[in-house]
């Protein structure tokens, strides 16, 4: 089993052969919980194997009623404990961080918080019980934070950056493993750190474990920053490509040190540089592999929907613990799976399953990244690990500092070179800045071989004061450093159809001038590349149905009224003069506020009223939505509100489940780990795309078959009901009032277009059978922008074609049919008393 | 040098092109050599053909009109120093290169890129891009799984967008307004015109 080597590992491990340690382990995850469930441990030292019920029996004396079972469930309920623990951290953490000050980044106050529990078990036990150990980390922490780094990785950005990232991630990597190990040689030889059994390969050991910058810290520290998303996908990109990188460098040297200094020739040296590139370049084609493998899984998952976002992690994992076995850069493989499976994963999987992903994964990503930060500061409470060596430490920290600068301005002055927009000295400043060292440095710090390297304690301590000197201290300074060098921020902008329409006209008209020069440049291979991505990756992996329609422009088009649409409920029911109502037979959309001082001049008498509407847009949804026949809205509110009591929750009800959420968040990066809101309402555009789509095609079948739709635009008001305004509805058509007799009811439609019902098909309709692809529409169908409505000379019969609205009887919304039948059951009387009262 | 020397006295007034475009010797030579081989009949200027015969502009969906970008209104042929310095459009800006104040606006300038590719849009030359103008590019650009009425609303809200003064037309300074956020110099700049 995994999970018993893997305890039998940390034994050894912690050399302490004491049963705490291996029980204690605290950090698994859920896979580790379904293994130690089954493997059920024991704490003691006499077996690891005991099942604790043959002990139970032996000594039963009589029935037990209640047993107090703790060793069975002793290891699952640490871990979830600890887990509880770590959620817990992150609460108050972020708390603390809203409220109070936001100086400290979340991943140093996780490590704070990490020293205080340490504390506190150290007070308790007289020893650390609970450390990161390497497998843990290793195993059940790192892949689900590299998946979802490399799943949410903006692609197009990470390709176009490529060069520059590998060359960082590569060269910058080994160039800062050599000259910290070589300068840290170089000054024990000298003398500055007194008498430390170490030799030039273990320093060189030490300089590749230290070496990669960390992905977990960097996201976590500059997800809090917004810098410029080209300075991003630089850090991250190499944060994420150089832990491979460093952990096979690490393997290399720790071969290196294992097989003894004199044994090392020039034929070991080419080994080691070859099985760099082999490790390397092998992981991230297994990755490949498996990205190949999930996308072809995922084209026939239809009719497992329920299980096909899981295959995701699955496959990923796979990956990650294939490489392992085959001792191939698993990070790598992981990487490289993710990046590559996304396109095509989410383009064949269900809506929902993709929505699914994308949580489940920020937040085994967001729960592990607090596990590691606050285990990073549990683990330093630990006499035994504790070495002190001035020189060494100090000078570690110099050296991995500098040498991170001299590597980021070296790197960068060669990229600019061949760069279109050169990398700003700025940036080259953050870039190095940034150079945060994490758990990853601590893991392999963590998996030194005692036996081969003495002074493994003085690493691991050095290697945490390195750890917590970069997330911490630099972490704090910098978002400060980022001010007042003034880096170029993110961009915050709004998505646009026209930048987008230009941006493509600018690819081809960059192909184009290419062709005129004759000469192959990078648009030709960004063009040879689609092509073929479209022609023949794509066939095989997407689905056909996926495959079509998916102009990307088009896309975009449909992204950006989806909004508007939403923009447009929300921003009504914010201003608290919007209600929507919905009933089988009758829209009603009511714009108190806006009619209320369109009008105030001529009917001053309504003014008075309005007072009262300051809470009026529950009150009326909430009332009127109810009702299955027109409601005559009242401004009585507080009558109706005695009166439908019930109705009011089953309203609520109704409007929990429909009403759709506002777009608060600007989108900021797409692989931002906590916050992805931008897309965050994919699913309810999707519905409110769908639903505008259908209705259109029903107004647009009615009219053709001259069946008028029962679908109103009404405004009702108590008041009109005794003022018919003159200007009511332009051409007199009573039946738009449906069946009820609500001759007191005027429609200003005109004005209410003014007044901001510009677009009127965005009512919600309930849900109909027929599904109709928006290119069946007629010509208005594609829903022109709020801004396209306002001067579009819409009559109120084309607002009434456009917008039917019925609750279909083959509704396939389960919920919304038992909640529209009960409501249609409850309140057919009430309506009845309602006009009575009116 | 001698055959760079040489190549370039042939092109007459290669000094003022240099100074003009920004380009250096050896761009004009390759360029020159391009144009030499587009131009096959050797006539010294290229006509709408000789780029029609480029195979992959003849797949580009808006190839046409880049191709019409290098002949001026009414002209049917276009000499080495307009080509040169259409292509000048695509260089990419240098940053290290002083800037002389009251020397004129070099014609790889954020504005002159934007001024390019506004004109592909903008056939009859009015300054402004109509509805009409928007929408062929469009239905050029866009794939075949897109109807016309969806044309047409995407080129109606692309308008909206960017129309700020409510005519239904795209002006040039609207154009350039609309595209602040781009970064233009990377976006139309090719790397091996540097």
């Amino acid at each position: 089993m995994n999970f018993e080597n893997d305890c039998r590992f940390k034994r050894k491990l912690t050399k302490r052969g004491n049963c705490n340690t291996l029980s204690h382990q605290g950090l698994q995850d859920k896979q580790a919980e379904q293994n130690s469930v089954k493997d059920s441990y024991t704490t003691h030292n006499e077996s690891v194997f005991q099942n604790p019920h043959h002990q139970q029996e032996e000594n039963l004396t009589g029935l037990p009623i209640v047993t107090f079972k703790w060793h069975h469930v002793e290891t699952p309920y640490l871990v979830i404990i600890w887990v509880f623990v770590a959620g817990l951290a992150k609460l108050s953490v972020v708390e603390l961080n809203h409220h109070v000050i936001s100086v400290v980044p979340e991943s140093g106050l996780l490590i704070i918080l990490g020293f205080i529990l340490g504390g506190i078990v150290w007070g308790a036990d007289r020893a650390q019980t609970f450390k990161l150990l390497p497998p843990t980390f290793f195993y059940y922490l790192l892949p689900q934070i590299i998946l979802d780094a490399s799943y949410f990785m903006p692609n197009k950005l990470f390709f176009s950056n490529l060069g520059a990232i590998l060359i960082y991630a590569i060269f910058g990597t080994c160039w800062n493993a050599a000259t910290v190990g070589l300068s840290l040689w170089g000054c024990y030889e000298a003398g500055v750190m007194g008498n430390l059994d170490i030799g030039l390969l273990q320093f060189l050991l030490f300089g590749s474990l230290i070496a990669a910058v960390d992905p977990v810290a960097v996201i976590a520290v500059f997800e809090e920053v917004h810098v410029n998303e080209v300075l991003f996908i630089l850090v991250f990109g190499e944060s994420l490509l150089n832990d491979g990188v460093t952990v096979v460098l690490y393997n290399v040297f720790d071969a290196f040190v294992a097989l003894g200094g004199p044994r090392i020739d020039a034929a070991e040296i080419f080994k080691g540089i070859f099985s760099f590139v082999v490790v390397a370049f092998g992981g991230s084609f297994l990755g490949i592999g498996f990205a190949i493998l999930l996308s072809l899984l995922t084209r026939c998952t239809k009719h497992i929907q329920i299980i096909e976002a899981g295959f995701v992690f699955v496959v990923g994992y796979l990956a990650y613990l294939t490489a392992e076995m085959l001792s191939l850069s698993a990070i790598l493989s992981i990487t490289f799976c993710g990046i590559c499976c996304q396109k095509y994963v989410n383009a064949n999987m269900d809506e929902k399953s993709v929505t699914t992903v994308r949580h489940a994964m920020k937040l085994l990503a967001n729960g592990s990244e607090t596990m590691i930060f606050l285990f990073l500061g549990v683990t330093a409470i630990d006499t035994e690990i504790w070495v002190w060596n001035t020189g060494f430490i100090l000078l570690t920290l110099l050296f991995v500092f500098i040498y991170r600068i001299i590597g980021t301005f070296l790197f960068t002055w060669m990229l600019n070179k061949f760069r279109l927009v050169p990398i700003e000295v700025i940036d080259q400043v953050v870039m190095s800045y940034g150079g945060l060292r994490g758990a990853v440095a601590y893991g392999l710090a963590a998996l030194l071989d005692e036996d081969k390297i003495p002074e493994k304690n003085l690493m691991i301590s050095t290697t945490l004061i390195v750890v917590y000197f970069t997330v911490i201290l630099q972490g704090i300074t910098m978002k400060p450093l980022v001010q007042w060098l003034k880096v170029k921020r993110a961009a915050h902008s709004d998505l646009k159809l026209i930048e987008k329409l230009n941006n493509r006209a600018f690819d081809h008209i960059l192909a184009a001038v290419e062709d005129i020069c004759g000469r192959i440049g990078d648009n030709w291979w960004t063009r040879g590349w689609n092509r073929f991505e479209e022609n023949y990756i794509s066939w095989l992996l997407m689905k056909p149905k996926a495959r079509k329609n998916r102009d990307y422009l088009f896309s975009i088009f449909h992204k950006l009224n989806l909004e508007d649409a939403i923009n447009y409920v929300s921003e009504g029911e914010r201003q608290g003069s919007l209600a929507f109502s919905r009933s089988d037979e009758a829209a009603n959309v009511d714009f108190k506020k806006q009619f209320g001082s369109e009008f105030a001049d001529v009917m001053p008498n309504i003014m008075v009223d309005m007072s009262n509407y300051e809470l009026g847009i529950e009150h009326f949804s909430v009332t009127s939505i109810v009702k299955d026949t027109i409601p005559s809205v009242s401004l009585d509110i507080h009558g109706q509100d005695r009166k439908n009591a019930m109705d009011d929750i089953n309203a609520h009800h109704l409007l929990q489940q429909h009403l759709y959420r506002s777009r608060k968040h600007q989108h900021r990066h797409k692989y931002s780990r906590s916050h992805f809101s931008i897309n965050q309402n994919e699913d309810e555009v999707q519905e409110i795309f769908q639903r505008t789509m259908r209705s259109r095609l029903e107004s647009f079948k009615s009219t053709k078959m001259g069946v008028n739709p029962a679908k109103k635009i009404t405004k009702h008001h108590k008041k009109e009901l005794t003022h018919k305004m003159p200007n009511g509805h332009p051409d007199g058509t009573g039946h738009l009032y449906g069946d009820e007799e609500v001759e007191g009811l005027c429609v200003f439609l005109p004005h209410l277009i003014e007044a901001g019902i510009e677009n009127p098909v965005f009512l919600p309709d309930m849900d109909s059978p027929t599904h109709s692809p928006p290119w069946l529409m007629e010509t208005e169908a594609v829903a022109p922008s709020q801004r396209a409505q306002r001067r579009l000379p819409w009559t109120p019969n084309r607002l009434r074609r456009l917008a039917p609205m019925r609750i279909s009887t083959c509704s396939t919304d389960s919920f919304l049919m038992a909640d529209v039948s009960l409501t249609l059951e409850e309140h057919e009387e009430h309506s009845q008393t309602d006009h009575v009262e009116m | 040098m001698g055959s760079t020397n040489s190549t370039l006295l042939k092109i007459p007034n290669v000094e003022v092109l240099m100074q003009e475009t920004g380009f250096s010797p050896a761009h004009i030579i390759r360029l020159h050599d391009r144009f030499k081989a587009l131009d096959k009949e050797g006539r010294g200027h290229l006509c709408p053909h000789d780029f029609g015969a480029i195979k992959e502009l003849a797949m580009n969906p808006i190839g046409d009109r880049i191709i019409g970008a290098f002949f001026s209104p009414g002209k049917e042929t276009v000499d080495f120093h307009t080509f040169v310095k259409i292509l000048a459009h695509f260089r990419p800006v240098d940053k290290d290169r002083p800037k002389e104040p009251n020397s004129p606006e070099p014609i790889n300038s954020r504005s002159n890129k934007l001024k390019f590719a506004f004109q592909l849009y903008d056939q009859d030359k009015d300054g402004k891009i109509s509805r009409d103008e928007l929408l062929q590019v469009l239905r050029a650009m866009l794939g075949m799984q897109v109807t016309d009425e969806q044309l047409e609303s995407i080129a109606d809200r692309t308008i909206q967008e960017a129309d700020l003064d409510r005519d239904d037309t795209i002006s040039f300074e609207e154009f350039r307004k609309s595209l602040e956020k781009i970064n233009i110099d990377h976006k139309m700049s090719i790397r091996f015109l540097r």
